[in-house]
């Protein structure tokens, strides 16, 4: 049954629907698919035998005729999302065997679809990466291998699992977060298509939290039609979350065909960088001839603080995360190390349950909000946020959307950026404006470097303005004919 | 404002992270290597500019004074590495 | 308004001449709701341990906080009841500091833009005499919940109920001179408070409690190092606690030494303040905006409406006593202290002497709860009942002193005045054939007082009294007056 693996999501959601096949039968082969790609890493919990309950009562309900939008379709979720009676870790040694008593909204809201959940996805410890190397269960394997080569490559992070196991076909899709980048860059380094709706798009409710200010649930799929399939599913206003939007959910999927004839598209020339391989220089204007193709007009628009939205990002996200963080403590739930003293308790149990990652990040954190640092960091990057936030204001006044590469290089070898954190940042260089501006940001593939491995082309757009992303992504997803998948080789 | 193994010993303390003495010269190191790349942020002219905390350009959502949660103290306790008699137990506070 | 203002604070003499002590006052009242600040969790006392918890309060994985309407608008009310400037846009921030009762690790709390600015109060003193305390702020923040030391030596136990309770926090300016200021300051928050129902008040539960900010100068010097008294919760402990520290810090001074600026707790037990030494260690509360919430913007329109709803607060309503029924100052400021008393008051009073209403609410009724400890509230007689008493007098139907009997048996619940008038037969008697025959009895017996009487007028009242306690106190003394008169030809 292994091709029902190789479906789409809208393919197995008709045939789903038309009874081509149950339930059971595509839940089934993805469980067998899974087994077979253990080496890849990209569950830290499997759940054959929900899935099949949850299959079972999907069939059943199809059989009736009734049924969600994604009716028994089996997805993986992050391991940031928290899961009722299912252990929810955020790939971290502190949260231990943390079991909640209570469903992420994003998550409720796809099983109230009728969808299927495999088992939880191996991601950077607390979304706190960008190669999937920080995570306590080791890191994701990427499926895509250099040609002739069988050096592990990272598929990205933070939403690694998500990005390797819709790539290999081991989910028809996968939920996954974003906070500089964690969708988009993971799905730039597997050839799938990923997210970042606007900020306030999904809520963030029961999603264990990094930065709050920035982080955004969106979906990692097989398709630009399967993202906005995905994406209409987990979106929508939760009177739970403070920041979620009051906005109604548009049909996405509707916006995927549409002619993009007329839209002005703006190529933003600070993305220029210093180093950037020359075959992504390429897939860019390649980008930008099928869209002109495609009738859109090009503009260079100029988006001068660019540069410094790493640093702020560098500021802003570590200052939430620490205080975030503040309550993994030993004291409610999660690793509990150390004693008898309450001091060292705290003391112990944060520092073995946190790896060298998390920790980096907090002490960065506490150090630029504490006393006398304040004004010259935090407020200092939120005053740059808003400058950067004021750059893509000003380009909206020329043009619908944006076009930029995903990230500065295709995936790399595990290991090879790890000793140097400032390396590894500057994977997210191309992401986190959108983070810090609340903007939406898509990721789709667009052709091979030289050493067969994909690369991913960015869409920006206005706030709320998603549809508009699609109806772009589905024109260059079009033109591009990005067909290629890893050879198997796990 | 180079950062010294002082102000990582203090800061780790603030954290409530251990970290080894022999740790904190070549965390001081890493740190300073961080914050003096963010340091060219103090190239961008902010001023007069309102500093972003939120990109969501909604008012702050009021509800209503209902009591909708609660009456449950296993729900909040299930994952607790100690409990007794419905209570956290944690190691004694000293006062 | 003429407000009477005294330079009477109270000097305390030390070994080198006088002191005054200077003492600035941070309320904190328990907003009266259903619901916490943040979470859907009850708010309220006696139940079993962590049951009134909400999975936010609990600050499990990834929940979030939505601040409740109605404690937004109790913060409101109390400001405007402060005579204060309603902030309509605020913004919450995060006090980071880790405690096993502090389950997020921070405390939301208002930090830079607080809900409410300054204003002002004016208190009574003992002696009628009123002054003017500033106000600083009132903000919200949330309660913590309770560490139990003593259920195990070796553990210590949490019960989060009260996490997340909503606080109004109310900072004065250093404008108390004395421990009684202070006693009567909180005294006076604590009515304005319960007028508006914004805080039922409840020491004993906690539900209102002060931290006490204490210096001591030279008379008219530069104020001097400040030592915080944390969490004092009745008037007498604030009043010992601000002695005691007072005495302390001048011994200190005298002593040749100096006073550090501490925090420090109030010990009942010993009457004495000692330090917190595990508060001491260097705090750093890194304070920032909660990014969980958006800016607290508040419409003028709905701040006005607030407005147009508050209740005739006390001090408008201790004018209105005086000019409106002719009240004493005192016997005024004793009906407004509490709403229940000055409605009591407003319904016995309808179409009575109001100033005998006072008289017999005041000294009669209020006097005698007091000593049974309780308050208008626990009255086993209605307003009416006391209006009734007062009809009795003013119609001659019984004299004041038969009054005091009547209304002894009203206390006992022996029924309503006229039921206890006629019941046991204390009807005035105004049949002057029978007071003439009493009179005359009285001078055939006493010839020396008759002629004595016609030197000396005022001797009348030997006679009077001789006619009470011959009729049993019931006859009508102007009847008896009169008829004396003419009988000894006065």
């Amino acid at each position: 049954m292994s091709a029902l693996t190789k479906l789409t999501l809208k393919a197995a959601i008709d045939g789903l629907k038309s009874k081509a096949f149950s339930a059971v039968e595509i839940t089934k082969a993805h469980i067998d698919a899974i087994e077979a790609a253990r080496g890849l890493n990209a569950f830290v919990l499997e759940t054959p035998d929900q899935a099949l309950t949850m299959a079972k009562a999907s069939d059943e309900r199809l059989a009736r005729g009734e049924g969600g939008d994604l009716e028994g379709a089996p997805l993986g979720i992050k391991d940031l999302f928290c899961t009722q009676g299912v252990r929810s870790t955020a790939a971290s040694k502190i949260l231990g065997n943390f079991i909640p008593t209570y469903e992420s909204t994003v998550t409720s809201k796809l099983w109230g679809q009728g969808a299927v959940m495999l088992g939880k996805l191996n991601l950077d410890e607390f979304a706190m990466g960008s190669s999937n190397e920080t995570s306590a269960f080791g890191p994701v394997i990427n499926p895509w291998r250099r040609a002739g080569e069988t050096t592990a490559l990272t598929p990205g992070g933070s939403s690694g699992g998500s990005a390797a196991a819709t790539a290999a076909d081991l989910c028809l899709a996968a939920t996954a977060t974003d906070t500089g980048g964690s969708i988009r860059q993971p799905a730039a380094f597997t050839g799938t298509v990923g997210i970042k709706p606007t900020y306030g798009r999904c809520s963030r409710w029961g999603i264990v939290a990094f930065a709050s200010s920035l982080d955004q649930a969106g979906p990692i799929a097989k398709t630009v039609e399967d993202a906005a399939i995905m994406l209409r599913a987990m979106s929508g206003h939760d009177a739970k979350d403070s920041t979620s939007l009051p906005v109604d959910v548009p049909d996405f999927a509707s916006f995927v065909g549409r002619s993009v004839k007329g839209l002005r598209i703006g190529v933003p020339k600070e993305y220029r960088v210093d180093g950037m391989p020359p075959e992504i220089e390429k897939l860019w204007a390649d980008g930008i001839a099928w869209l002109k193709d495609a009738g859109c007009d090009i503009v260079e628009v100029s988006l001068p603080h660019t540069k410094y939205a790493l640093p702020a990002y560098y500021i802003v996200a570590p200052a939430e995360a620490s205080s975030n963080l503040a309550r993994y403590d030993g004291m409610r739930y999660g690793l509990r190390a150390g004693g008898p003293s309450l001091t060292d308790v705290y003391e112990q149990s944060r520092a073995q349950g946190f790896g060298e990652e998390v920790k980096r990040r907090i002490l960065i954190g506490t150090y630029v909000l504490s006393a006398g640092y304040y004004d010259a960091y935090y407020l200092k990057a939120q005053k740059v946020r808003r400058r950067i936030a004021d750059d893509f204001d000003q380009a909206w006044q020329t043009c619908d959307a944006l076009l930029t590469p995903t990230a500065p290089s295709a995936a790399f070898g595990l290991g090879e950026r790890s000793d140097d954190p400032i390396a590894m940042y500057l994977n997210d260089i191309f992401t986190v404006t959108t983070n810090l501006a609340g903007l939406p940001g898509l990721s789709l593939p667009a052709g091979l470097d030289a050493q067969g491995l994909p690369l991913g082309l960015q869409l920006i757009g206005r706030a709320l303005d998603e549809g508009t992303l699609f109806s772009l992504a589905g024109a260059l997803e079009k033109a591009a004919g990005f067909t290629a998948k890893a050879d198997k080789w796990w | 404002m180079a950062i010294d193994a002082a102000t990582v010993r203090k800061v780790a303390k603030l954290a409530r992270l251990r970290e080894p003495e022999e740790r904190l010269a070549s965390l001081a190191q890493e740190l300073n290597g961080i914050m003096s790349w963010i340091e060219q942020l103090s190239e961008v002219d902010t001023d007069g500019v309102e500093p972003m905390t939120s990109v969501v350009a909604v008012k702050l959502p009021l509800r209503e004074d209902v009591v909708t949660e609660g009456g449950d103290a296993s729900r909040v306790l299930s994952n607790a590495p100690k409990a007794i008699d419905g209570f956290f137990v944690v190691p004694k506070v000293v006062e | 308004m003429v407000v009477e203002m005294t330079q009477t604070s109270k000097l305390i003499e030390g070994r080198t001449g006088s002191w005054e002590i200077v003492l600035g006052l941070e309320i904190h009242a328990q907003v009266a709701s259903h619901a916490k600040l943040f979470s859907g969790a009850a708010v309220g006392f006696g139940a079993g341990p962590n049951e009134q918890v909400s999975l936010v309060d609990a600050a499990m994985p990834g929940m979030l906080p939505v601040i409740n309407r109605h404690c937004v608008e109790q913060a409101v009310r109390a400001g405007l009841g402060l005579n204060a400037k309603i902030n309509l846009w605020s913004r919450f921030d995060r006090k980071n500091y880790f405690y096993p009762d502090l389950p997020q690790g921070y405390q939301i709390s208002q930090f830079k833009d607080p809900i409410v600015g300054e204003g002002e109060v004016e208190v009574e003193r003992d002696d009628g005499t009123t002054f003017i305390v500033g106000v600083e702020r009132l903000h919200l923040e949330q309660d913590a919940g309770k560490s139990i030391h003593d259920l195990d030596p070796n553990w210590t136990y949490v019960d989060l109920n009260r996490a997340g309770t909503a606080l109004m926090e109310i900072v004065s300016k250093p404008d108390m001179r004395s421990s009684d200021e202070a006693a009567s300051y909180v005294k006076k928050i604590r009515t304005i408070l319960r007028y508006l129902g914004a805080c039922d008040g409840d020491m004993e539960k906690g539900n209102l409690r002060a931290d006490v900010n204490v210096s001591v100068r030279r008379p008219g010097a530069e104020l001097g190092t400040r030592c915080e008294i944390k969490n004092v919760n009745s008037y007498r402990y604030i009043q010992q606690a601000i002695e005691y520290e007072a005495r302390r810090q001048i011994e200190i001074i005298e002593d040749g030494g100096a006073i550090h600026q501490e925090t420090r707790l109030f010990d009942p037990g010993k009457l004495e303040t000692r330090s917190m030494r595990s508060k001491e260690e260097a705090h750093d509360y890194r304070y920032f905006p909660d990014p969980d919430l958006l800016p607290l913007e508040l419409d003028p329109a709905w701040v006005k409406a607030i407005q147009d709803s508050l209740p005739e607060l006390p001090d408008p309503k201790r004018k209105r006593f005086q000019s409106q029924y002719g009240l004493s100052h005192y016997d005024a400021g004793v009906l407004v202290a509490d709403q229940a008393r000055a409605a009591f008051f407003e319904i016995a009073a309808e179409g009575r002497d109001a100033k005998l209403v006072a008289n017999w609410t005041v000294n009669n009724l209020l006097g005698r709860l007091a000593e049974n400890g309780g308050d208008i509230e626990t009255s086993p007689i209605p307003p009416q009942d006391i209006a009734g008493l007062v009809k009795l007098i003013e119609d001659g139907v019984i004299s004041s002193k038969i009054a005091k009997e009547v209304f002894d048996h009203m206390w006992a619940g022996e029924g309503t005045p006229a039921q206890v008038v006629e019941k046991f037969g204390l009807v005035q008697i105004t049949d002057t054939g029978a007071i003439e025959a009493a009179i005359d009895k009285i001078m055939a017996a006493n010839p020396d007082k008759v002629e004595a009487a016609k030197d000396k007028p005022q001797a009348i009242g030997w006679f009077v009294g001789q006619v009470m306690r011959d009729t049993g106190g019931k006859a009508n003394p102007a009847a008896v007056n009169e008829i004396l008169k003419t009988k000894l030809g006065l």
